[in-house]
């Protein structure tokens, strides 16, 4: 327990959580993901148990939990060939000498049980080591169809209990799939989970779309449209995909929309006569206001998660750089200051940072820095890398890649907040602005 | 010699790009939720033929149809002024005609910066019609950022060619 002493306040009040399951041995189960992960947690998870009518389930189950786990960068599999021990009841004994023996300092049991239009799934944690439970078992409950968002479930539980962060794999990302060539590029919304499973395309490719922005609860999504023939913000409810325009004013171009945290306003760019500046909209009843009012470009809003600022682009300078303003609009404040250019500021859900992109001498690269500027992190760097967004707990952020040349194509990339991890997420074709949705409920 | 076939798939693609692009001309239904097709409106009228001085294949190849710009910039340089004037003077004798005023950026800028720049290439080139005495309800603009690069190489030879404000003829001036 002298451990303890070293740790910094806030992991110590992480750890606290965690006391209640294990109060004597919680420091040894633990991922600090701040300070980065040299070498990944190994753990194991053998197939759940069939508790009757599970099938493929059992199995389906374990395999999405561990690869939510083993994509986080954080947590390395050990394969089942290598296990001593065969679980053979969900409340078992359990063998930590033959776990331990194989180096697992996490197991991960479970068990399922489907009948009907039911399926019950449940799971342990287990501290291999220190040979006892992480947190109670939990059970989660649903229709077959929503089998891998119950394993995404499981998997936001563990991550939780050892990295003593927030999960984020039971979420969703709404994206621009892409088709056709460079010069007549197809597009269309569609959402899939986090991990690229069940995609649903949301529009055809008759008109082009770009960037679509979840709300605060995941019900609806902002985006832009050609479909009137001229770039128009559209919202769409994505139960039934009823969608209408907003704001539309003859003559006008807006595009840039995002959400205020409440749901309730859509902060956005409008254009006239060729300037673009800010606005803010009120989904509900209207009332237009002006936010911004220089004749530079002004665009890419995001709110702070509090409501109480804006963060956006302009090139008022001379070139693109990041500002911050309150809310209602007025004086701005620069909070770039790095060499390049800096552009579509995302302001993350913690409210302790803000991710952009950045240009400069001919690279693309994802980065965050402090709300106030400092502290600035590259996280990624290529020929096209832009339009980043956080996952839900602030920790990972998915963003487009595209690559050179006439064969170019954009997909979807997600690295973790150290600038590690990268990798890319698997879609059907080429896909491009991607938006997180909150963690579901 | 490697020259003439290229300038010849691009008038090829510019002609195909003028009456082929349904988000131009686009009457389709709100964000085309839920599949509906949304492919009205598509304006499919001739080009015709390019030695006539009325055609609208004379206005894009002989008196030139768009202009480019620098890096970042909308300023309008001398060249471009001078197509501009060549168009200004065929847009006055032919006043059946409206325009509309693509912009567009080069792939090297984030989406909506591109969105936003191409619709201050836009308005540049609608000022400078304006001023030579087109009126304004017969131009309208709109931007592509970079959604819709002509060339389609990542070097400066293709970006310099996106870098563009396009003036895109249609029947029904004052409509």
């Amino acid at each position: 327990m002298t451990f303890l002493k070293h740790l910094p306040t806030a992991l110590a009040l992480a750890l606290a959580c965690l006391a209640a399951a294990a109060p004597a041995h919680a420091e040894r189960l633990r991922i600090v993901i701040d300070e980065g992960v040299i070498e990944p947690m190994p753990f194991a998870i053998p197939d759940f148990i069939d508790e009757g009518g599970a099938g493929d389930y059992a199995r389906n189950i374990a395999r999405v939990v561990a690869s939510d786990l083993a994509g986080t960068g954080l947590f390395r599999e050990i394969p089942a060939d290598a296990h001593i021990s065969r679980v053979t009841a969900f409340d078992a004994p359990v063998a930590y000498g033959d776990w331990q023996a194989i180096n697992a300092q996490a197991l991960i049991t479970g068990a399922v049980q489907a009948s009907g239009d039911r399926i019950v799934v449940k799971f342990y944690l287990f501290d291999v080591f220190s040979g006892q439970p992480l947190g109670e078992g939990l059970q989660f409950a649903g229709t077959p169809g929503t089998w891998r968002r119950m394993a995404h479930k499981v998997a936001d539980a563990v991550y939780s209990r050892i990295t003593g962060e927030g999960g984020y794999f039971d979420s969703r990302v709404v994206y621009v799939a892409e088709s056709g060539p460079k010069n007549q590029r197809q597009k269309r919304l569609a959402v899939m989970d986090y991990d690229g499973a069940n995609v649903q395309y949301l529009t055809d490719s008759s008109s082009i779309v770009l960037a679509p922005r979840f709300s605060p609860t995941g019900d609806r999504i902002l985006f832009t449209s050609y479909a009137s023939g001229f770039p128009q913000i559209y919202l769409m409810d994505v139960g039934n995909l009823a969608t209408r325009s907003l704001g539309e004013q003859p003559g006008t171009m807006t595009f840039a929309p995002r959400f205020s945290p409440d749901g309730g306003t859509v902060v956005f760019s409008l254009e006239r006569g060729g300037n673009s500046d800010i606005y803010a909209l009120d989904i509900g009843g209207g009332n237009l206001r002006q936010l911004t009012n220089a004749p530079s470009i002004e665009t890419a809003p995001s709110f702070s998660p509090d409501g109480s600022q804006i963060v956006f682009e302009s090139d008022r300078s001379g070139n693109q750089q990041l500002y911050v303003m309150s809310a209602g609009g007025g004086e701005a404040r620069r909070i770039s200051g790095g060499k390049g250019r800096y552009g579509t500021p995302v302001w993350s859900p913690r409210g302790d940072m803000i991710a952009f992109t950045k240009q400069n001498e001919g690279r693309f690269h994802i980065g965050v820095m402090r709300t106030d500027g400092s502290e600035e992190r590259l996280l990624t760097a290529s020929f096209l890398d832009e339009g980043p967004t956080w996952a839900p707990n602030g920790r990972v952020i998915m963003f487009t890649r595209e690559s050179a040349g006439a064969g170019g194509a954009a997909s979807l990339f997600s690295v973790d907040i150290t600038g590690r991890n990268l990798r890319q997420i698997t879609t059907e074709g080429a896909a491009s602005d991607p938006a997180w949705s909150p963690l579901l409920p | 010699m490697t020259l003439l076939p290229k300038a010849l798939l691009l008038v090829a693609a510019l002609g195909l790009a003028a009456c082929n692009n349904p988000d131009r001309y686009g009457a389709g239904g709100p964000g085309g939720a839920g599949g509906q097709g949304g492919m009205g409106g598509i304006d499919s009228s001739g080009l015709g033929d390019p030695s006539n001085p009325n055609s609208i294949a004379y206005f894009n190849q002989t008196v030139g149809d768009r202009v480019l710009f620098a890096v970042d910039q909308s300023t309008l340089s001398g060249e471009a002024r001078g197509v501009l004037a060549g168009q200004a003077a065929w847009l006055q004798s032919h006043p059946d005609y409206a325009i509309i005023i693509e912009g567009h950026a080069d792939e090297q800028g984030t989406r909506e910066y591109n969105l936003a720049l191409g619709a201050r290439r836009a308005a540049a080139v609608q000022d400078y019609l304006i001023s030579q005495g087109i009126a304004p309800s017969r131009m309208k603009t709109i931007s592509y950022g970079k959604e819709r690069p002509l060339e389609v190489c990542s070097e400066e030879a293709c970006y310099a060619k996106n870098r563009r404000a396009v003036t895109v003829l249609s029947m029904g001036a004052g409509a």
